[in-house]
C-alpha cells in the first residue's frame, strides 16, 4: 500500500495563463484513498490548477504526475489517460440533447464494448449510486440544479476512475442540496476507494468530509494540513480567507493584485 | 497586421478540417449521430428547399419566357430552365438556403455547447469533441445538400412545367422533349450533385470552426451564427464560380 506512488504529486510546478504566472512554486502531493479540498478565493487559481490536472493546461515548469506517471503533451495520449479521471465540472457539462441515463452511458458506450444491456444495468447502478434512479429519462432541461449536479456526478463515475476532481461541486446549489452532494462525495470516496480533490471555496461545507486541505492564495499555496490544523491557524492570510475579511494580505481587488505583480510574498 | 492574423486564421480553419476528417470513424455512435443529424439538417430543411425551388422555378420561367419569346424561341423553355437550375442555380441557392437554415444552427448548438461546458465535458471524459460533435454534423451536411439539390430542381422544374405549359399555354410534350434533349444525365445533373457535397462541406466546417471557437458568451454564439452564414454564403459563391469554370469552362 505505502509502495503506492500518490495519486497526484506536483513538483514545483509553474502555471502560466496569457504570458501570466498563476501559480508558482506548487508542491502538492495527494495520497491514494484521501479526500483533499483544494481551497482558495475566487481568482486564486484553483481552477488553474484542476486545469493542469487534467492535462488541459500544461505546466511552464515542473512535473505533474497523475497516477504515478507524468501527464502526456499529445491529444491522443492524454485522451486516454484520462479515462482514469473523472472529472465534476462547475457547469455539469451535461449533453442537453440526450437524457439523464444516456448522459451516463456515453463514456460507457464510447470506451467500451458492453452490450447494450449491461450498459443500462451500468447505468441504473450509477443512477441508484447517486439517489436518481427516478430521472433516468429526463433531460438536462428538466432536472433541478441539485440533480443534474448528481447527474454529472453518476457520468463522472461512470468509468470508475481511480481519481476524482469536483471543480466548485457547491456552486448554486441551496444548503439541501449542499449537504447531499457532500455526503454523496465522502461516501463514494470510501465505498469505491478512490482519490478525491475537491476545488472549491465552501469551506465549512467541504471541510468535514476532507482529510487534506491545501489553502492557495496569491499565487502560491499559503496553507497545506489537516483540516484540524487549518482550523487552528494564526496564519493572517489563511484567517482572512476563513474569516471572509475584504481587508488582509490577500487583495479583494484582484486587478490590484495584477498591478502589483502575482508573486507577493505573506508579510 | 490583418494578412498575417488571415494567413494564421485560415491555417487554423485548415487544420481543423483535417481533424474532422481524422475523426470521422465508421463507430456505432458515429453512424447513430450521423442519422440524427440528416434528420435534423437535413430532413428538416425540406420545407425551406421545396418552397425556395418552387419559386426559383416560376421565376426563371417568367424571365426566360419573356426574353426567349422575343426570338420566336419560347419552346426552348424548359432548355433554359433546365440547364440554369442543374448547372448554377439550384447547387448555390440550395446551398444558400442550407446555410440559412442548418448552418447558422451547427454553429448556434455547438456555440452554446462551448458556452455551457459540454465540449469541454466530451474532452474531460476522453471523448473527442471533434469526433462526436463536428464530424457527424460535416457528413451530414455531404450527404444532405446533394439530396436536397434533388429535391430543388424536382420542385423548381414541377412550378417551371405548371407555369409553362398550364398558364403560358407551351405544349407539354414539347416541354418535356426540350429538357431531355437538353440536359445530360453526367454531365449536368450528376455535376450539380457532385458541386452540391462541396458546397455542403464547406457549409459545414464553416459553421463548425466557428461554432467550435466561439467566444463562451451568449455574445460569442450570436457571433458565430452571424459569422457562420455569412462567411459560408461567400466561400459558396466564391468556389461555385471556381468549380463552374473548370467544369462548365469550355
Amino acid at each position: 500500500m505505502h509502495s503506492d506512488p500518490p495519486a497526484v504529486r506536483l513538483t514545483d510546478v509553474r502555471l502560466e495563463r496569457g504570458g501570466r504566472t498563476v501559480l508558482d512554486a506548487i508542491d502538492l502531493v495527494v495520497p491514494r484513498g484521501s479526500v483533499t479540498a483544494v481551497l482558495g478565493p475566487s481568482g486564486s487559481g484553483k481552477s488553474t490548477l484542476l486545469a493542469a490536472l487534467t492535462g488541459e493546461l500544461q505546466p511552464a515548469a515542473g512535473s505533474v504526475e497523475v497516477l504515478g506517471t507524468t501527464l502526456p503533451r499529445r491529444q491522443r495520449e492524454l485522451l486516454e489517460r484520462r479515462k482514469g479521471i473523472g472529472v465534476l465540472l462547475q457547469g455539469n457539462g451535461l449533453l442537453t440533447d440526450l437524457t439523464a441515463a444516456e448522459n451516463i452511458a456515453l463514456p460507457l458506450r464510447t470506451h467500451t464494448s458492453l452490450p447494450a444491456p449491461v450498459i443500462n444495468r451500468l447505468v441504473a447502478m450509477k443512477l441508484h449510486a447517486v439517489g436518481l434512479r427516478a430521472a433516468a429519462d429526463l433531460y438536462p432541461r428538466e432536472l433541478s440544479g441539485g440533480m443534474a449536479r448528481r447527474v454529472a456526478l453518476a457520468r463522472a463515475l461512470a468509468l470508475d476512475p481511480p481519481l476524482m476532481i469536483y471543480d466548485e461541486p457547491l456552486t448554486g446549489l441551496d444548503p439541501i442540496a449542499s449537504g447531499v452532494i457532500m455526503s454523496l462525495i465522502a461516501r463514494l470516496n470510501a465505498s469505491l476507494g478512490l482519490t478525491s480533490i475537491i476545488v472549491t471555496h465552501h469551506v465549512h461545507e467541504t471541510l468535514p468530509v476532507a482529510d487534506r486541505a491545501i489553502v492557495i492564495a496569491n499565487g502560491r499555496i499559503v496553507f497545506s494540513g489537516t483540516p484540524a490544523e487549518l482550523q487552528a491557524t494564526t496564519d493572517p492570510l489563511v484567517l482572512q480567507f476563513l474569516r471572509g475579511e475584504p481587508d488582509g494580505p490577500i487583495a479583494f481587488d484582484s486587478g490590484a493584485a495584477i498591478d502589483r505583480g502575482v508573486q507577493v510574498e505573506a508579510a | 497586421m490583418p494578412f498575417v492574423a488571415a494567413t494564421r486564421s485560415l491555417g487554423r480553419a485548415g487544420l481543423f478540417s483535417l481533424s474532422v476528417l481524422r475523426a470521422s470513424a465508421p463507430t456505432r455512435d458515429f453512424f447513430h449521430e450521423l442519422t440524427r443529424e440528416i434528420y435534423k439538417i437535413g430532413a428538416r430543411s425540406l420545407p425551406i428547399i421545396a418552397v425556395g425551388g418552387a419559386f426559383v422555378g416560376l421565376s426563371v420561367t417568367l424571365l426566360g419566357y419573356r426574353a426567349l419569346d422575343t426570338y420566336g424561341a419560347s419552346n426552348q423553355i424548359s432548355a433554359l430552365v433546365g440547364l440554369g437550375l442543374y448547372r448554377e442555380l439550384a447547387p448555390v441557392l440550395t446551398a444558400l438556403l442550407f446555410i440559412g437554415r442548418a448552418g447558422s444552427s451547427i454553429a448556434a448548438e455547438l456555440g452554446l455547447m462551448r458556452a455551457t461546458d459540454q465540449i469541454t465535458a466530451l474532452g474531460l471524459m476522453a471523448i473527442d469533441p471533434i469526433a462526436k460533435a463536428v464530424a457527424p454534423r460535416f457528413w451530414a451536411a455531404v450527404i444532405c445538400v446533394p439530396l436536397l439539390t434533388g429535391f430543388f430542381c424536382s420542385l423548381a422544374i414541377s412550378a417551371s412545367y405548371l407555369e409553362a405549359v398550364h398558364i403560358i399555354g407551351i405544349d407539354g410534350g414539347t416541354f418535356w422533349q426540350v429538357l431531355k434533349d437538353s440536359v445530360d444525365f453526367h454531365h449536368d445533373f450528376l455535376v450539380a450533385l457532385e458541386k452540391s457535397a462541396v458546397f455542403g462541406g464547406i457549409a459545414a466546417l464553416v459553421a463548425s470552426y466557428v461554432g467550435f471557437h466561439a467566444e463562451p458568451t451568449v455574445e460569442g454564439t450570436s457571433v458565430a451564427t452571424t459569422r457562420a452564414v455569412v462567411n459560408a454564403s461567400l466561400l459558396v459563391l466564391m468556389f461555385n464560380f471556381v468549380l463552374s469554370a473548370f467544369l462548365f469552362g469550355k
